[in-house]
């Protein structure tokens, strides 16, 4: 009852928005966020970590075509609820800055991505599952295409092409599974959805052989892995700075997540066919991601496109089917969400400063904003990955998982550590260090409402760094269910 | 039975409202008159099949239902008739008359036993849509629309007619359960021929009424002629009942395995054609009105995958389907038509860029044909996702994978032509010219409203709707 409470107080909240207006939304959309995330703690510390399908609620959707709402939360649904139950809060009060027009609609919209996030990580049956997948992709469709850069139209447009597109073939998938499957429990219709029917099939492994592709089709786009990323850095440079931030810090960990719940444990012999393909594609976007970033002017832009490269190591993690990198995968999903966040967010603070994101154009500002140079300065370093960072344990366990399946593929996977921090430290220089140039001349420190806001992040930060136990234990049972999934057949 | 009766009566009594000259009373007058026949019309629901007019017409929970569908069509539409009435329409009593006598085919569409009946209800829809075509008497388009499409309409009647009149020579019946058995028992092999050449024409004559391809021809040019409230009512009044009519004919007097042997690579033949034409032509269109012609033809063509995979039943799988997409469509078609028509009045243009910055200026029409864009498209959230689920799901049931397959990639092009308009309601600004506020009425507000809402609650709990049958 829980999970269905977690899905309907922020839609509800953002019904009910429309009754405020300017000021007054952002003031109770950030309220809902709050309650929502009281309701998703409450969920965590009650949270039993040894048993799955906790929380669970199950209703006769469609009787007539077997179609249940069955939500349910395992370790892994949990801690990603509790990242987008916590980054929402977040998100919503750094668009406290920005003066958005209609900001009762904006401020609706990110509500209503929640419950289409949160179904997306609960959903036990496909159909609902693929449902709340398109719900997520609305609102941020309009978040990016309404109140984003000059170039939203088109940018947008094929952001939204790519990613519906990816979600048909999946839905193709879905309903070929369907058919495979036997009546529902009530017998009024000849199949069911449920996940647990999906993963009793037992399909050929011919037929897993497709089946992969139209399913990770989807995901792959979400993701996004190479060569289908090529949506992404557009849509991160042209969206808003909540937009983008939803989508790199929730959005993209929903085709992760897809992978270990809908994919792996489902087309296991589909999956290890194509396990060393993914990982190379992974692989080389881990590269490629790293080595466009460098050359990159635009900070957003350049945490775009490290976040392609970072979001390649998890993806390399999560198929190498070891315990090491899905559990390095779901604590780095938790990692990389909080640190992209804060990254974006700094970037804002400095464009809304200084008018320019330009690299080139900026410069000195450790002098003038010695506070804001510490949160990026923490951020950055979780991002690269140093020991007592959050980035550092995640990581660790993905290039762990990936060198026990192949260590050559790890040691070229390991690569990202040096490359990221090549990047990352380059752009910290020339923004932070240096000269200062005509536009840095002005520049004032983070405010506290600003501090306010990334000082749980860098709690978090730590936190996750020093003590991973509670987050490892969590995932621990649900990635032994999925490789259980696995091995069993 | 109630539906079509009271219609008659109603819709002659409304022409003698006409003569006060006073259009004020004419609007609520039809309202009430649709919701009263709309309420009237469910009595007759799970009370079995009843046969009226010695088995000619008979009212079972498959007519009741789709009656349903049409009357509640016609009721959200009607108030965006509303210029008419502040302009002071001479003939609007008319053209209200005209409507409800329309209605009185479709529903005769929806609940013939009896071949006569098909043609008599096909008639009485047609005749009142020619003349409703060409309503707009001064502009030429609107006349070019009614000769449209009244000489290519009589032409397929016609050929409708002559294939009644082949299956009657060859079964000696025009009862659609007789028919059924004369197919299965033939008297005299020889006529099979006729037969089966009587079958082809009568489905050309329906094929032409839905716009299915290769008889679309007539579609673009008569939509866009046609004053926007009649197209409105073309496309959605005239495709469920055509659909309705379509499905009966073929479960009911041609289930037989030899008769299918050859509508089923006919329909599926028109069916890829229809896809393609449909949304390949929509894709290079620029005008609204254009682009939803197109998309009219398009959905047949979904609606024809739903026939091919029919099971045999009146009321299974393929039946629910088409009930179910047509009222999404239906709702979600009103209101593309309906804030189409409000814009085209105050802006005087019907292309995409007309629409540019309406959302800042009319936010709820700006929403109201975004829903029913998102809903087309077959978008999760909208009718048209569960409408299109189910008619693809009935259809993989049956094994028709490859047709599934191209329907699927014809709905992905399609995602592209309904975000356009999306694209200029949000994402553009306004031309100078266009910025000011489109006036609309409490009265079109909330039924555009219901529309929204209708299409977002098909799509949270379709149970409501599905499997009724």
């Amino acid at each position: 009852m829980l999970t269905v409470l977690l899905l309907l107080w922020p839609v509800a909240a953002a019904l009910l928005l429309h009754f405020f207006k300017g000021g007054a939304a952002r003031v109770a959309a950030f309220g809902a966020a709050l309650v929502e995330f009281a309701l998703a703690v409450f969920a965590a510390v009650t949270f039993n970590a040894n048993h799955t399908g906790q929380f669970a609620y199950d209703l006769n959707w469609i009787p007539s075509a077997g179609i249940r709402f069955a939500v349910g939360m395992d370790g892994l649904s949990l801690s990603l609820v509790l990242l987008t139950a916590l980054l929402v809060p977040i998100i919503l009060l750094s668009a406290f800055r920005r003066k958005f027009e209609n900001e009762s609609v904006f401020y609706a919209l990110v509500l209503f991505m929640q419950t289409g996030l949160i179904g997306v990580f609960t959903a036990q049956d496909a159909f609902l599952f693929y449902f709340m997948w398109e719900v997520a992709l609305i609102p941020i469709y309009f978040l990016a295409g309404v109140w984003g850069g000059v170039n939203r139209a088109r940018i947008t447009f094929k952001f939204f092409l790519y990613t519906i597109v990816g979600s048909l073939f999946m839905l193709a998938g879905f309903v070929y599974l369907y058919f495979q499957t036997g009546p529902s429990l009530d017998g009024l219709s000849a199949h069911n959805a449920a996940l647990a029917s999906f993963y009793s099939l037992n399909l050929p492994v011919e037929t897993q052989l497709w089946l992969f592709w139209l399913i990770f089709a989807a995901f792959a786009v979400k993701m996004p892995i190479f060569p289908f990323h090529t949506w992404q850095p557009d849509t991160y440079t042209e969206a808003p700075a909540p937009a983008t931030m939803l989508l790199a810090g929730i959005m993209l960990k929903m085709g992760i997540y897809g992978c270990m719940r809908w994919l792996i444990p489902v087309v296991p012999a589909g999956t290890d066919y194509w396990q060393n393909l993914v990982i190379i594609l992974a692989i080389i976007g881990i590269i490629y991601g790293a080595i466009i970033a460098i050359r990159q002017q635009d900070v957003k832009r350049l945490i775009a496109y490290s976040s392609l490269s970072h979001v390649g190591l998890m993806i390399a993690g999560v198929f190498s089917l070891t315990q090491l990198g899905m559990q390095g995968a779901s604590i780095q999903m938790l990692a990389h969400g909080i640190n992209v966040v804060g990254m974006f967010f700094i970037a804002d603070a400095i464009e809304r400063r200084t008018g320019t994101r330009n690299i080139a154009d900026l410069g000195g500002l450790t002098r003038k904003a010695p506070v804001l140079t510490v949160c990026f300065l923490v951020l950055l370093l979780g991002t690269v990955a140093l020991p007592l960072t959050n980035g550092f344990v995640g990581e660790f366990l993905l290039l762990a998982g990936v060198y026990q399946f192949n260590a050559w593929m790890g040691a070229v996977a390991g690569i990202t550590i040096i490359l990221g921090a090549v990047y990352l430290l380059r752009m910290f220089q020339r923004v932070m260090l240096g000269p200062d140039s005509s536009f840095t001349a002005t520049f004032t420190d983070l405010t506290g409402a600003e501090l306010a806001l990334l000082v749980p992040l860098i709690v978090l930060v730590f936190w996750i760094g020093l003590f991973p136990n509670f987050f490892l234990h969590l995932s621990e049972g649900s990635v032994m269910n999925i490789l259980g999934e696995v091995v069993k057949r | 039975m109630n539906s079509i009766i009271l219609l008659s009566v109603l819709g002659l009594g409304n022409l003698f409202l006409g003569f006060r000259r006073s259009n004020r009373l004419l609007l609520p007058v039809m309202m009430l008159i649709l919701g009263l026949v709309l309420t009237v019309n469910f009595i007759d629901w799970n009370e079995g099949t009843q046969p009226f007019f010695n088995g000619m017409l008979t009212i079972d929970n498959f007519s009741v239902a789709f009656t349903g569908i049409l009357l509640l069509t016609a009721l959200v539409l009607v108030p965006f008739s509303q210029k008419y009435v502040l302009d002071g329409e001479a003939n609007l009593a008319e053209y209200y008359s005209l409507l409800l006598f329309s209605l009185v085919g479709a529903i005769m569409l929806v609940s013939y036993n009896h071949l006569l009946m098909l043609f008599l209800g096909i008639e009485i829809l047609s005749v009142a849509m020619y003349v409703l075509a060409g309503s707009d008497k001064r502009n030429l388009r609107s006349n070019e629309a009614a000769l449209k499409y009244f000489l290519m309409g009589a032409f397929f009647t016609g050929v409708l007619l002559f294939g009644m009149a082949l299956v009657y020579g060859a079964t000696g019946t025009f009862e659609l359960s007789q028919i059924s058995f004369a197919v299965q028992n033939p008297v005299n092999a020889s006529l099979t021929p006729m037969l089966y050449i009587g079958m082809l024409m009568m489905l050309l004559g329906i094929g032409f009424k839905v716009s299915a391809a290769p008889f679309h021809f007539w579609t673009p040019d008569v939509y866009e002629g046609t004053p926007t409230f009649f197209t409105a009512f073309m496309s959605t009044i005239v495709k469920t009942a055509g659909f309705a009519a379509f499905l009966k004919l073929l479960v009911q007097a041609f289930p037989a395995a030899s008769a299918q042997g050859i509508w089923l690579p006919t329909l599926t033949a028109m069916c890829v054609l229809t896809l393609l034409i449909g949304n390949v032509g929509a894709v290079a269109q620029t005008s609204l009105k254009r682009m939803l012609a197109y998309s009219s033809i398009s959905h047949a063509g979904y609606l024809l995958i739903a026939l091919v995979a029919f099971n045999g039943q009146l009321e299974g799988a393929s039946a629910n389907a088409i009930l179910f997409y047509s009222l999404a469509y239906s709702v979600a078609t009103v209101s593309a038509f309906g804030v189409l028509k409000l814009v085209a009045d105050a802006r005087h243009r019907e292309d995409y860029d007309g629409f540019n910055g309406l959302a800042k200026t009319n936010p709820l029409l700006a929403f109201a044909l975004t829903v029913s864009m998102l809903s087309l498209a077959g978008i999760p959230l909208t009718g048209g996702f569960f409408g299109k689920f189910f008619v693809f799901s009935a259809a993989v049931e049956n094994g028709y994978i490859g047709l599934v397959v191209f329907a699927v990639v014809m709905s992905m092009v399609s995602i592209y032509y309904y975000l356009r308009p999306i694209m200029a309601l949000y994402m553009r600004d306004a031309d100078d010219a266009t910025a000011e506020a489109v006036p609309v009425t409490a009265f079109q507000s909330g039924a555009l409203l219901v529309l929204a809402l209708l299409t977002v609650l098909l799509g949270v709990l379709p149970g409501l709707v599905a499997g009724v049958l």
